[in-house]
């Protein structure tokens, strides 16, 4: 596999970017991008199905619209991952920001340790496409926020033993998708229009393909983190504000 | 418990003319009309009526009229019949009173207290018919200053994505789902062959529309619904969509009356469900935050397009724009408080936002002021009804303007304010296969594009008429308004003279 080597160093984001496009486009198949530093929107207008493993930080709206392109962090991510995201993959050995997969049209986004507020906001799913999101750690307030699909995975490994997950207002304004949490959540937590129930035997087959692939990537073992107890939240409601006009 | 709900219109028959041929019972969506086979005899239920006048227009013996009500309770200034219905469906229901279409309120309408100069002996009029008259007009940042290459005299300034209308109307954002399919293959194709632009809306594209991507400004709003890298590549314009003029600061539930299968699959949500767009853009929380997304854009599309930042007419417009043009935006579109809407609670529609007319003026003034006019051109929307405020918001400062509710109406909407029920019964603001049928959208283009060359037409005369050859001689010409009926601080806002002086 070709390998291509650059340097992020002291390079703005609109240059970096063009030098990836140019990798992919000259036929690199794995660009390496060393001591990134803030720099957005890498892998944004990538059309080819490349790898690209980053060490550093890289900057907001890291795959933002991507479409295709395979995205590995070695560090921490920022806001805005995976925003609108269309197809691919990303993968965060560390924590990530606010908004992560924001509107989110498909493809799989995994992160090793915790995520910000409003994660999975609105994510959308049609037909077969179903963007799959898993987050090893925890996640903030209004996770999942007016879901329109989509399966969200919060494993909540980071957590203190016999911790629980702190979020509130979840799933608020949810009307498609699933969000599965380990170890599960209280009522209070959830938004009005969020259910609960077990897995069932659908899910449970979803899970394992989603935790055994999380597992893979992060060198864990996917039997000991299937062997607890997940909840599935569902939206109670196809229409959550259908009842909110005089008609 | 009874309460008092008069119809709002009253529907009469002249049986002596009815043929019984029944079509008023099968087209109106609305149910009104009944039949009854065992008497042979047709009555209406007037409180169903919405004033639409469809089966006024197509029974063919002219045997129906749809009247107002006029509903003559006690005369009272104070509590119009209008409150009184809406208090009365609301202790019905409990529910936010929705409507739509634009503000109808008789606040003050600016373009009817401005008038228009004309060349008297000096600087003589001209002639639209026989001297060449020029409405091209071009949008996109311009360069602060031009550079050039000092041997060869070549321009060495980079400039910038720039659009070209051959008129200075485009037709703004309605989505797929607000209405009908055929309504937007209308609106398109006169866009194209006119030479004009068309705005997708929120709602998505279907990817056989693609084609026309050189005539489309695609919308990316909070809802981010139908956006990936085909449909942001395939337009001329990227427009991101803060506010709307109709409902400045709220967001949008499509009813899921409207979410059919193929709404559905464009923008990629249940069918059925209502289609939320959230109240903000939760990426976008300030000005620094709205530069991301605007270069998100830019680096999707490899910087090749304009990007439109569209606000609501508020009152701090001014900084908004002035923010939205220093973030990157390379056009900015302001809705005035008179912009239509598929869907808004009437208490927003009627109540929030300012006229587009002040708010055009204060925002030109203010990057004039600030001196950052030319890096974005300015789009006037919300409430523009003819050719003469096509030229008074051009005078004012607009490069173009956004034209939704005139292009409905060119198409054969009546105005009756029923868009969210998705019972449109002309085929215009619904997503029902049976009713969008109704409209061909051959005979609605040929409709949109008299429309815009009528509208041309006028515009040339008026431009002739003040003795001005180029459209791009007029933008910001405030020295060819006259302000009649307007106090000292509306004519101060708007830059303008009173008339005689």
């Amino acid at each position: 596999m070709s390998r291509f080597v650059i340097n992020a160093r002291g390079i703005n984001h609109r240059e970096l970017n063009v030098r990836v496009r140019t990798a992919a486009e000259m036929g690199s198949e794995r660009i390496v991008l060393r001591n990134v530093h803030g720099q957005r929107y890498i892998g944004t207008n990538l059309r080819k199905p490349v790898r690209v493993e980053i060490f550093g930080t890289p900057g907001n709206d890291l795959g933002a619209f991507m479409d295709g392109p395979s995205l590995e962090v070695y560090g921490n991510a920022q806001d805005g991952l995976g925003n609108t995201m269309n197809s691919g993959e990303i993968i965060v050995h560390g924590d990530a920001g606010d908004i992560l997969g924001m509107s989110m049209r498909g493809g799989r986004i995994f992160v090793q340790g915790n995520v910000g507020y409003r994660c999975a906001i609105h994510v959308k799913e049609y037909g077969s496409k179903v963007p799959v999101i898993v987050i090893g750690g925890t996640a903030q307030d209004f996770f999942g926020e007016y879901m329109a699909g989509g399966r969200v995975v919060l494993l909540g490994l980071t957590q203190r033993k016999g911790g629980r997950l702190r979020a509130n207002f979840i799933g608020t304004g949810m009307h498609g998708g699933a969000i599965y949490v380990r170890g599960g959540v209280d009522p209070e937590q959830l938004g009005r229009e969020v259910g609960v129930t077990e897995p069932d035997e659908q899910d449970l087959i979803f899970l394992s393909g989603a935790v055994g692939s999380f597992a893979a990537r992060f060198g864990l073992d996917p039997a000991s983190l299937l062997g607890d107890r997940f909840i599935k939240l569902y939206p109670k409601y196809l229409r959550p504000y259908g009842r909110l006009y005089a008609n | 418990m009874p309460f008092f709900a008069p119809a709002q219109f009253l529907i009469e028959r002249d049986d002596a003319r009815c043929i019984r041929c029944l079509v008023c019972v099968h087209e109106c969506s609305f149910e009104v009309h009944v039949h009854d086979p065992e008497r042979d005899e047709v009555w209406s239920r007037d409180e169903r009526c919405v004033g639409c006048h469809r089966c006024e227009t197509i029974c063919p013996t002219g045997a129906l009229a749809v009247r107002l009500n006029p509903m003559d309770l006690r005369p009272n200034a104070n509590w119009r019949p209008e409150h009184v219905r809406d208090l009365q469906k609301q202790a019905e229901t409990g529910g936010v009173l929705l409507t739509g279409a634009g503000n109808d309120k008789p606040f003050r309408v600016y373009w009817d207290h401005l008038l228009l100069n004309a060349s008297q002996v000096t600087n003589p009029s001209i002639d639209p018919l026989r001297e060449p008259m020029e409405l091209r007009t071009i949008l996109g940042r311009k360069p602060d200053q031009l550079e050039f290459d000092d041997r060869q005299g070549d321009l060495v300034t980079e400039i910038g994505p720039q659009v070209t209308l051959e008129t200075p109307i485009v037709f703004s954002a309605m989505s797929y789902g607000a209405i009908s399919y055929n309504a937007h293959v209308a609106l398109i194709q006169a866009a194209k062959e006119f030479g004009t632009l068309y705005n997708t809306g929120e709602g998505g594209w279907p990817v056989e529309f693609r084609r026309y991507g050189p005539h489309t400004i695609a919308q990316c709003a909070s809802g981010r619904f139908g956006i990936d890298l085909d449909y942001l590549e395939s337009a001329a314009v990227i427009e991101i969509k803060i506010g709307q003029g109709a409902k400045p600061g709220i967001g949008g539930h499509l009813p899921g009356e409207k979410v059919t299968p193929a709404v559905a699959a464009t923008r990629m949500i249940p069918t059925g469900t209502d289609a939320l767009s959230p109240a903000p853009q939760h990426d976008i929380y300030s000005i620094e935050d709205l530069a991301m997304l605007i270069y998100a854009l830019k680096e999707a599309t490899g910087y090749t397009k304009p990007i439109c930042v569209k606000i609501s007419a508020v009152h701090n417009a001014p900084a908004i724009a002035s923010g939205a043009v220093r973030a990157g935006a390379d056009m900015v579109a302001i809705d005035g408080f008179r912009g239509g809407t598929g869907a808004a609670p009437k208490v927003i529609r009627d109540n929030v936002g300012i006229p587009i007319e002040l708010a055009l003026a204060a925002v030109h003034d203010r990057l004039v002021k600030e001196g950052i006019r030319n890096r974005a051109s300015i789009l006037a929307a919300g409430g523009i009804r003819s050719s003469a405020d096509v030229v008074k918001a051009i005078a004012l400062g607009a490069d173009a303007v956004y034209i939704g509710t005139a292009a409905l109406v060119a198409m054969g909407c009546t105005l009756c304010q029923m868009c969210y029920t998705g019972k449109c019964n002309w085929g215009i603001a619904v997503t029902d296969p049976w009713l969008t049928k109704r409209l061909n959208p051959e005979i609605a283009t040929r409709r949109l594009l008299n429309l815009l060359r009528g509208w041309s037409l006028e515009i040339k005369e008026m431009l002739g008429g003040m003795g001005i050859n180029a459209l791009e001689s007029l933008r910001g010409n405030r020295l060819q308004l006259r302000g009649v009926g307007l106090e000292d601080w509306e004519l101060k806002v708007l830059g303008v003279r009173g008339a005689g002086q």
